[in-house]
């Protein structure tokens, strides 16, 4: 099982989130949220280790 | 013509039980001829346990409410002698179709596994699957088993004792009073039963409603299952397209909660949704049309006592899945080996609370995935709208989002993992689809097949191992099935029972369900698994 990494992990990562903002550029409100679902969805399947994924949802909800 | 559900198929007649000074006593009494009950009584009859059923109709089910039955649920019917009919007269599918909004977004192939006597599935309306089991009853009455249906015999009472049931019956004529040893409760989502032991569902309750619409019509959508989530013709909601024999196609069309069942039934407000759905110029006529409201819960316990409950009275599903009659079906499959040998006296009571064990793991997992598939179909929150939608539409180009498309998980047998009947897995790398608690896989044998004899009775399965032909052992006989990998060519045998393993020995309960297996035989290790199968340990 892999341990979900939460240590810096990307690559330039100015670059990694401006290419997220220039995504949203210009999209509604609904647009980006469908967006986001996509994103997301296509991340969990580049992950798919079940136990990296619950970890992710985890530590992604005790920010709330 | 008449349809056949509307012919009484088995009409009222007066039963001498009706005339008798005293209350005449039966060994097993079944409430209910629905599927489920009559699968229970033709099992037990099968045995020669005496049983009559009592229902408070003379027909099949009226409209064809259950269409799609699985292959475990066509096995038992196998063992019950009524399979092969209901595979012939049924439609067999592997296609289906999911559309979302106005595009199709993908198809699959349920792509089979070969080596099985019986198909995935077949579509078959629920009153012809009734009439098959009636007419199997007709030919156990024509042997001589002991069996009875007595139609127009409404129960209006029942009292519990420690040894026996009391039952009130009210029929055209008059009401009498008969006693059970033993009463089975088939008698569905509303049953008076349940309500008169002032017994009471648990769990999760889901409410939507459907209008279901079997249509007759000569068209050439294919032999497929389509599905779609929002289309044009039922904004915000689902539909699907399903054939059964006959030219007769199930049309459901989800309406939401919030809506007046009466005014939707109405002809001038079904037709026109139809119309949008399959095309204006498409001729049909309608042969059934009905509001379904469905809820997901179970009975907190199935067995109370002497009255024990099963199929729709136990638990209910969402028709996503076609678990509703499925699982019945898997319910009585279960009870049914055990009540005989409790009533015989070889096994103890406590073989019986197996069956709850049992059976409420089926009905949590049939509930669960009915549940996922529910919250799929029909998000709850904003949020969760956004992410399916999310999923349909990446699924069309990407086939890594095509399993996460939830529009109901076909219905496949429970695997009893952690059931007090099971011994521990002593069988290295075995195969874990035939892990202990698991239904015993189909495989060919010769021309034949290999879950046909393993029916009915405690099986010992040896696979290029040695042990005895026939052992006894409290009361219980348990007879070898002796295979080798030789004798199939297709290898299906060797994958599904042996693995990596070189042989292997395994105990078979009468429901064809794994009770142990291991490498070799081990005479004190198999007789303590038959003990602990039934009970006894
Ligand atoms: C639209 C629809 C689609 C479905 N699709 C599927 C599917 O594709 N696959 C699937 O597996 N399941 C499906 N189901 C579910 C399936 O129809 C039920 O699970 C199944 O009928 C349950 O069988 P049962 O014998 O438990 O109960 P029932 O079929 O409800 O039978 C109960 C019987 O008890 C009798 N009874 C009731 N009260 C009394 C009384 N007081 N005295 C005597 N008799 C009494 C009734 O007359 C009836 O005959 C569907 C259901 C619906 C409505």
């Amino acid at each position: 099982m892999a341990e979900l990494i939460l240590t810096p992990n990307i690559d330039a990562p100015d670059d990694f989130y401006a290419d997220l903002l220039a995504a949203h550029e210009g999209l509604s409100k609904t647009e980006s949220d469908a967006l986001n679902a996509r994103l997301i969805l296509v991340l969990a399947n580049h992950i798919g280790d079940r136990e990296a994924l619950a970890q992710a949802i985890t530590a992604a909800s005790d920010q709330g | 013509m008449n349809k056949i559900f509307e012919i009484p198929l088995y009409a009222y007649e007066r039963s001498p039980d009706q005339d008798a000074p005293a209350p005449v006593r039966h060994p097993v009494v079944v409430i209910g001829a629905g599927p489920i009950g009559l699968a229970a009584a033709i099992d037990l009859a099968q045995d020669d346990v005496p049983v009559v059923v009592l229902d408070d109709n003379d027909k099949v089910s009226f409209g064809s409410r259950a269409i799609c039955f699985a292959k475990r649920p066509l096995e038992i019917l196998d063992r019950l002698g009524c399979g092969h009919e209901m595979v012939e007269k049924g439609v067999k599918w592997d296609v289906g179709k999911v559309f979302f909004d106005t595009r199709k977004v993908f198809e699959f192939d349920l792509l089979p596994e070969e080596g099985h006597a019986f198909p995935a599935f077949i579509n078959l309306q629920q009153y012809y699957f009734e009439e098959y089991l009636v007419n199997r009853v007709r030919e156990l009455q024509d042997a001589g088993k002991p069996i009875e249906i007595r139609g127009k015999n409404k129960v209006e009472a029942i009292g519990t004792h420690d040894d026996h049931v009391k039952i009130e019956v009210a029929t055209p004529e008059d009401s009498y009073t008969l006693e059970a040893d033993w009463l089975i409760a088939c008698d569905g989502a509303g049953s008076p039963t349940r309500r008169m032991l002032g017994l009471d569902f648990v769990g999760r309750v889901f409410e939507d409603n459907f209008l279901i619409a079997d249509v007759v019509m000569e068209a050439d959508f294919p032999t497929e299952r389509w599905f779609w989530f929002d289309p044009p013709f039922n904004r915000g909601q689902s539909a699907l397209l399903h054939k059964q024999p006959d030219g007769v196609w199930r049309i459901d069309l989800q309406l939401g909660w919030d809506i007046d069942p009466e005014e939707e039934k109405k002809p001038e407000n079904v037709i026109p949704r139809l119309k949008a759905m399959l095309g204006e110029d498409v001729e049909f006529e309608l042969e059934w049309v009905s509001i379904y409201t469905f809820q997901c819960r179970r009975m907190e316990r199935f067995r109370h006592g002497r009255v024990i409950f099963a199929g729709d009275a136990a638990h209910q599903v969402s028709p996503f899945g076609a678990r509703g009659a499925n699982s019945g079906l898997q319910d009585t499959d279960n009870l049914v080996w055990k009540l005989k040998l409790v009533m015989d006296g070889t096994a103890p009571d406590a073989l019986l609370e197996s069956y709850d064990f049992e059976r409420i793991q089926g009905a949590d997992e049939n509930i669960l995935n009915s549940t996922r598939s529910t919250d799929f179909i029909t998000p709850k929150s904003e949020m969760s709208r956004i992410l399916r939608d999310a999923v349909l539409d990446l699924a069309e180009e990407h086939e890594f989002a095509r399993p996460l498309v939830n529009s109901g998980r076909l219905s496949v047998p429970c695997t009893y993992d952690g059931s007090p009947l099971n011994t521990a897995d002593a069988l290295e790398d075995g195969p874990a689809r035939t892990r202990p608690g698991a239904p015993c896989p189909d495989a060919p044998l010769g021309d034949d097949f290999l879950l046909p004899s393993l029916a009915g009775k405690f099986t010992l399965l040896t696979i290029d191992a040695d042990a005895p032909d026939h052992f006894e052992e409290s009361g219980i006989e348990v007879t070898r099935l002796a295979l080798s990998v030789k004798d199939d060519k297709t290898l299906a045998l060797k994958q599904r029972y042996l693995g990596v393993a070189p042989s292997a020995v395994y105990l078979i309960r009468p429901d064809q369900h794994v009770a142990a297996r291991r490498e070799s035989w081990n005479e004190n290790i198999f007789r303590t698994a038959v003990r602990r199968a039934t009970g006894q340990e």
